[in-house]
């Protein structure tokens, strides 16, 4: 919402403050100022000027020389001549001798160029010179130079000097921008939903006038009616009184159309709104005077002289006043005469009844309707209006008949015709004026203040909220539709007390502690690990493409594409929710790996979204994730598998840090098992289910033998399979993990026991042996501890390998096995009686011990 | 014999004095003072002396052994130390070469920011919780005072799930998860995601994160919204931060207000950065509606509170002077190793 300060001060004329104190001021009582232009900028020594002669310039054919009266201004700005006459040399050729014209005196300042194109911000300097040999100083201006267009100065020709018209009362030497009405600011307010009040010349005002605690001068308005009742030139009738509460209609005849006067066009203008004439400016002027759009029929285009308000029938056609064919439904409000529509309630009126120069009668219409449904009207129509955008945040009934007033008033005062008398309407039984009991006591605990009942009642006046000693209830005005309960009237309080003056305490609550729950805890340990690793925090969307499942190589039937959509996405690429966590860490891959960066290691902690039915019934499981993702350096090191066993080690690190040590197996994938499957977005031989010792049994070995079929699974990690490598475009192996946080939640503990260090020393032994390729070091590290006894303390495996020297279908591996007791030196008898069974063991697996 | 003492003592001092090497130093002592060395040797001529000579010569032998063994010890002690000089000075390296570094990774700035807010606000007793994504409609609207063809509704620009179901545009919706619990006090904080229709572009994102903070309990005053705010701006912009509150309006708060903090950059003098108004819009705030509280049963009679909302991408692109939003989603290592 824009206002000029001279508009405003029409209203609050005892106004007297900088634009910087209007707008910091403003913005403290709760109207924000989001900027101001001052419309001279740019615009120094601009003065009044009479062509006295003008002559033909010697040497330009193109160029005219002027002598040009600027009256008393040569005094004031101390010129080197006698008698206030400037010659200026022009190309201009739309004036005469005679003519005034504004004038920018050599060492002044325009803002702009005659083509209207974009202005410096410095503006344009004008300096006294030579014009092929002939001297100019200074420059008569168009009004595109003075920083405006010709749309809000219809007076401005096509192409030459503004010039002022007769009726202009202004002399050589008079402040040209002054008679412009271009000494004026013009603010932007931002204004909030709840003040509808506030999209209105006059409720700024009322706002400036309580801030500043000057008087607040409404329009006065008197009518002088004819003999000629306005219900015999119209009725109206609002069949669906849910979508129009008011309906009030005017008639004025004998119309002439004009343009309007200077002062009203240069009122649009400073709102960006372009004059058109008398009528047409007069329904602008009180939509931004009032805040209530307005509408004017050639009354001699409405059928069988009646208004009827009603719906429209589906996919009827109307053509709207600017030419347009819009299709209808039947939540669409009409305006209608008895045989047709004549205009699309609160958004636009119909080509077949819009004002013409030919125009005699007029029919005014206020009306106050329903603004959810103009305002999803628009949105179906796709015609969204000044009016529309008004009318849509909901308007005071009252008001409806104040504007049409003030409209008819402007009528008799631009002389554009004669009012008829008494207004028609079909209306609701407008609701009594709110009433809110008051208390100050509740007001100032709310807001912690000691402001007494006086001073708040002084507050209350400029804002018209009147207050009843004898029942204590404050009367909301009409127009005030955001002042409800006590709370509101608090706020009021608050904003004319200064936000600012209201102290600053600490509450004086009760004690709590400040922590986190247990799963962002959790979360965030893993997070820190990451960090410490090496991988560096990323976000992506939630939402992706279901084409992200065909790159993931999803088979059709699979789980994982049973996605949340989105009924309204942005594009196809951000509609649905993501139930796997890859594909934005894939993306960021393959990002890094365009833009050639190394050491790439990324993690996320982001939600997927596994719907439990669709259509949604309930919400969804919305499962915190930790994604890691990283690609090779070294590609020869990560076809050994090295990427892999790196990222197995991060995971490593979280889940020891989680207390899962020894409870972690990871499993490769499992044929026909519905649990462990391989997952097809990974390298089918270089991936891994991550499971948990637990309650439930997994078909991978990882839960009690004795207990029901459960997957203890909590996560996974691999290598990406090269068919998805390519389609993400990533020119390296890539490895992810994820681990699913509410699955590993119940088992991760920061309990931690001490064990005792051993006092007594470790036996060390080796074992190297030959073992069939199939056999895992998890089945060989399983026989091994199974079997070591109690004193077995540690197994490691320092050497692997296949090749040459190794028997075909065999590999060689090697274990360091060390042995402590708490009691006692361990003897040489004590370590080979372990070391007889674990080697037993190992043979029954198919090794052949070597040395 | 004297004499033959005497002699020897020369020629050990000399012997020594010349062992420029520990072997031969080591050489000098075995040839003197060794089992079978001179002075030994000497040592057991002795017999061939009279009785009242004998302890005379045997102190003065063994005075010489003292002695020499004191400057072979001094001969090594120089020696080891030449020695470590030596070694020390051969050993110098360019400390200036390449770090081996072990690759620590990067919080994201949005976590940095997103951590600085929890610190504050734990350390003055609020709980950190969270609150689902997808939402109903009631508890993201309805029950925040925004009911049905509200204006609020289509400003948000809300993506919608099918039926009651959509995506959370607020964190707020949160607060009424914690209120419908029925502890009171509440403190809490809830940060997460939040969604809206805008398309991407440099300071739009349709995935953003927001944080919401909410304190009831008896006696709570707009002064103490006030005060708290303060304190977190001041704990998370820096001590000289100053604070401004502007009337606003949200539909579960009232009063409500804007808060603003003075320029970070230039101190309030005014800059680029606040587009030189030296204050720059943080947060929005105010007092729980009472019809808020009332809908998740809470009496608003005995009760009051309040409550803002934080834009976390926000605080973090003014915070690190980031330009173009679309950075904090494209993870580029370049863009996260710089925090």
């Amino acid at each position: 919402m824009n206002a000029s300060m001279s508009w405003l001060k029409a209203y609050v004329p005892s106004l007297d403050v900088s634009d910087t104190e209007f707008t910091d001021a403003m913005t403290l009582s709760g109207t924000k100022v989001e900027g101001y232009e001052r419309r001279d900028k740019n615009l120094e020594r601009i003065v009044v000027g009479q062509i006295k002669q003008i002559e033909a310039h010697p040497d330009a054919e193109k160029l005219v020389v002027c002598q040009v009266d600027v009256g008393d201004a040569a005094a004031r700005f101390e010129l080197q001549n006698e008698n206030g006459v400037v010659q200026i040399v022009t190309g201009a050729k739309n004036m005469k001798e005679g003519d005034l014209v504004p004038v920018v005196l050599a060492g002044g300042r325009v803002a702009g160029g005659h083509d209207g194109g974009p202005m410096p911000e410095e503006g344009i300097a004008i300096k006294a010179g030579k014009l092929r040999g002939v001297e100019s100083n200074g420059m008569m201006c168009s009004i595109e130079e003075l920083g405006s267009t010709k749309d809000f100065y219809p007076e401005q020709p096509e192409d030459g000097l503004y010039i002022f018209e007769a009726d202009a009362t202004v002399q050589p030497g008079d402040d040209a921008l002054e008679a412009l009405g271009l000494h004026d600011t013009v603010f932007e307010f931002e204004i909030t939903s709840n003040r509808v009040d506030c999209y209105s010349i006059l409720g700024i005002a009322r706002e400036a006038a309580a801030t500043f605690g000057k008087d607040f001068v409404a329009p006065e308005v008197k009518l002088h009616e004819t003999e000629d009742k306005c219900a015999d030139y119209i009725s109206v009738e609002v069949r669906d009184k849910d979508l129009c509460t008011r309906y009030c209609g005017r008639v004025c005849t004998d119309i002439t159309i004009a343009p309007s006067p200077k002062w009203m066009q240069r009122r649009l203008a400073s709102c960006g709104i372009r004059p058109i004439n008398n009528l047409v400016d007069i329904t602008n002027y009180v939509m931004l005077e009032y805040g209530q759009p307005m509408h004017a029929f050639d009354l001699s285009t409405v059928a069988g002289n009646k208004i009827i308000v009603k719906r429209a029938a589906d996919g009827e056609k109307f053509v709207t006043l600017d030419g347009q064919e819009r299709t209808l439904d039947k939540d669409v409000l009409m305006i209608c005469d008895a045989e047709k529509e004549i205009g699309i309630a609160g958004i636009m009126g119909g080509e077949n009844s819009m004002i013409t120069d030919s125009v005699k009668t007029v029919l005014f219409e206020a009306a106050t309707f329903n603004g959810a449904n103009v305002r999803k009207s628009a949105k179906r129509i796709g015609l969204r209006t000044d009016s529309s955008s008004l009318f849509e945040k909901g308007l005071d009934p009252a008001n409806a008949e104040a504007a049409i007033n003030r409209a008819c008033q402007l009528v008799e005062e631009l002389q554009c015709g004669k009012v008829t008398k008494g207004i028609v309407e079909d209306s609701e039984a407008i609701a009594p004026l709110r009433t809110i009991a008051f208390d100050p006591e509740k007001i100032n605990a709310l807001l912690g203040t000691e402001i007494t009942k006086e001073q708040m009642l002084a507050y209350f006046k400029p804002l018209e909220i009147a207050y009843d000693e004898k029942t204590n209830l404050l009367t909301v005005p009409s127009f005030r539709q955001d002042l409800l309960a006590l709370c509101d009237i608090a706020e009021e309080v608050a904003r004319f007390y200064g936000y600012d003056k209201t102290p600053t305490t600490l509450p004086l609550s009760s004690a709590t502690t400040g922590k986190r729950s247990w799963q962002m805890t959790v979360e965030n340990r893993l997070k820190e690990i990451a960090i410490y690793a090496g991988f560096s925090q990323g976000f992506s969307y939630s939402f992706e493409s279901p084409k992200v499942f065909d790159k993931l190589q999803l088979p059709q039937d699979a789980k994982e594409r049973e996605a949340i959509k989105i009924t309204n996405p942005l594009g196809e690429d951000f509609s649905i929710l993501r139930t796997l966590p890859l594909h934005g860490l894939l993306t960021s891959l393959a990002t890094n790996y365009n833009h050639r960066n190394k050491n790439v290691r990324l993690f996320e902690m982001g939600n997927v979204y596994l719907p439990k039915s669709l259509p949604l019934a309930e919400r969804p499981d919305e499962r915190m994730q930790l994604t890691l993702g990283c690609f090779a350096d070294d590609a020869k090191a990560a076809a050994r598998g090295e990427l892999f066993f790196e990222l197995k080690g991060v995971v490593e690190e979280m889940l020891d840090s989680l207390g899962l040590s020894g409870e972690v197996r990871f499993c490769a994938p499992k044929a026909g098992e519905e649990c462990c499957a391989a997952r097809p977005y990974l390298h089918p031989g270089r991936q891994a289910e991550i499971c948990v010792k637990s309650s439930g049994k997994c078909c991978c070995g990882g839960g009690a033998e004795d207990a029901a079929q459960e997957c203890c699974c909590i996560g996974y990690l691999g290598e990406l399979h090269p068919a998805v490598q390519d389609a993400y475009e990533i020119g390296a192996r890539s490895c992810v993990a994820v681990l699913d946080i509410p699955a590993l939640l119940p088992y991760a503990s920061f309990d931690r026991v001490y064990h005792p260090l051993g006092r007594f020393p470790a036996v060390t032994r080796d074992i190297s042996m030959l073992v069939p390729k199939g056999v895992t070091h998890a089945e060989i590290d399983a026989v091994i501890r199974q079997r070591g006894g109690k004193t077995l303390e540690q197994v490691s495996l320092f050497d692997i390998y296949e090749g040459a020297q190794v028997k075909e279908g065999c590999k060689s591996m090697a274990y360091a096995l060390s042995f402590r007791s708490p009691e006692k030196t361990l003897s040489d008898e004590d370590v080979n009686a372990s070391m007889k069974k674990i080697l037993n063991g190992l043979e029954s697996l198919g090794a052949e011990l070597r040395s | 014999m004297t004499e033959k003492l005497k002699e020897l003592r020369e020629r050990a001092l000399a012997q020594i004095k010349e062992g420029v090497t520990p072997e031969k130093l080591e050489e000098a002592r075995v040839a003197f003072l060794g089992k079978k060395g001179e002075l030994t040797a000497m040592l057991k001529s002795m017999k061939e002396l009279s009785a009242e000579e004998r302890p005379k010569f045997g102190q003065a032998v063994n005075e010489l052994r003292d002695e020499l063994e004191h400057v072979i010890e001094e001969a090594q002690t120089r020696m080891k130390n030449a020695m470590r000089e030596q070694q020390l000075s051969s050993e110098a390296i360019d400390v200036t070469l390449p770090a081996k570094r072990r690759a620590v990774g990067h919080r994201h700035p949005n976590a940095l920011a997103l951590e600085e807010v929890e610190r504050i606000f734990i350390g003055m007793g609020y709980e950190v919780v969270s609150g689902p994504e997808v939402e109903k409609d009631y508890y993201n609207f309805e029950a925040l005072n925004i009911p049905a063809d509200h204006p609020a509704k289509d400003e948000q620009d809300t993506f919608y799930l099918g039926g009651d179901f959509l995506l959370r545009t607020q964190t707020s919706s949160a607060q009424v998860h914690e209120m419908e619990k029925g502890r009171i006090p509440i403190k809490m904080i809830s940060p997460g995601r939040v969604f809206r229709s805008d398309e991407v572009d440099a300071t739009h994102s349709p995935n953003f994160h927001q944080i919401e903070g909410l304190l009831i309990d008896k006696n709570i005053t707009f002064a103490d919204l006030k005060g708290t705010l303060a304190v977190f701006a001041q704990e998370f912009f820096g001590e000289e931060t100053k604070v401004k509150f502007r009337p606003h309006h949200f539909p579960f708060t009232e009063p409500s207000a804007e808060m603003d903090v003075s320029c970070f950059k230039c101190g309030g003098k005014g800059c680029r950065f606040c587009k030189g108004s030296g204050w720059i819009e943080i947060l929005g705030c105010g007092m729980v509606h009472p019809h808020v509280l009332e809908m998740s049963g809470i009496d608003p009679e005995t009760y009051t509170g309040f409550a803002f909302g934080v834009g976390l991408e926000r605080i973090t692109l003014l915070k690190y002077e980031i330009e173009d939003m679309r950075l904090l989603y494209e993870n580029d290592i370049r863009f996260l190793s710089q925090f």
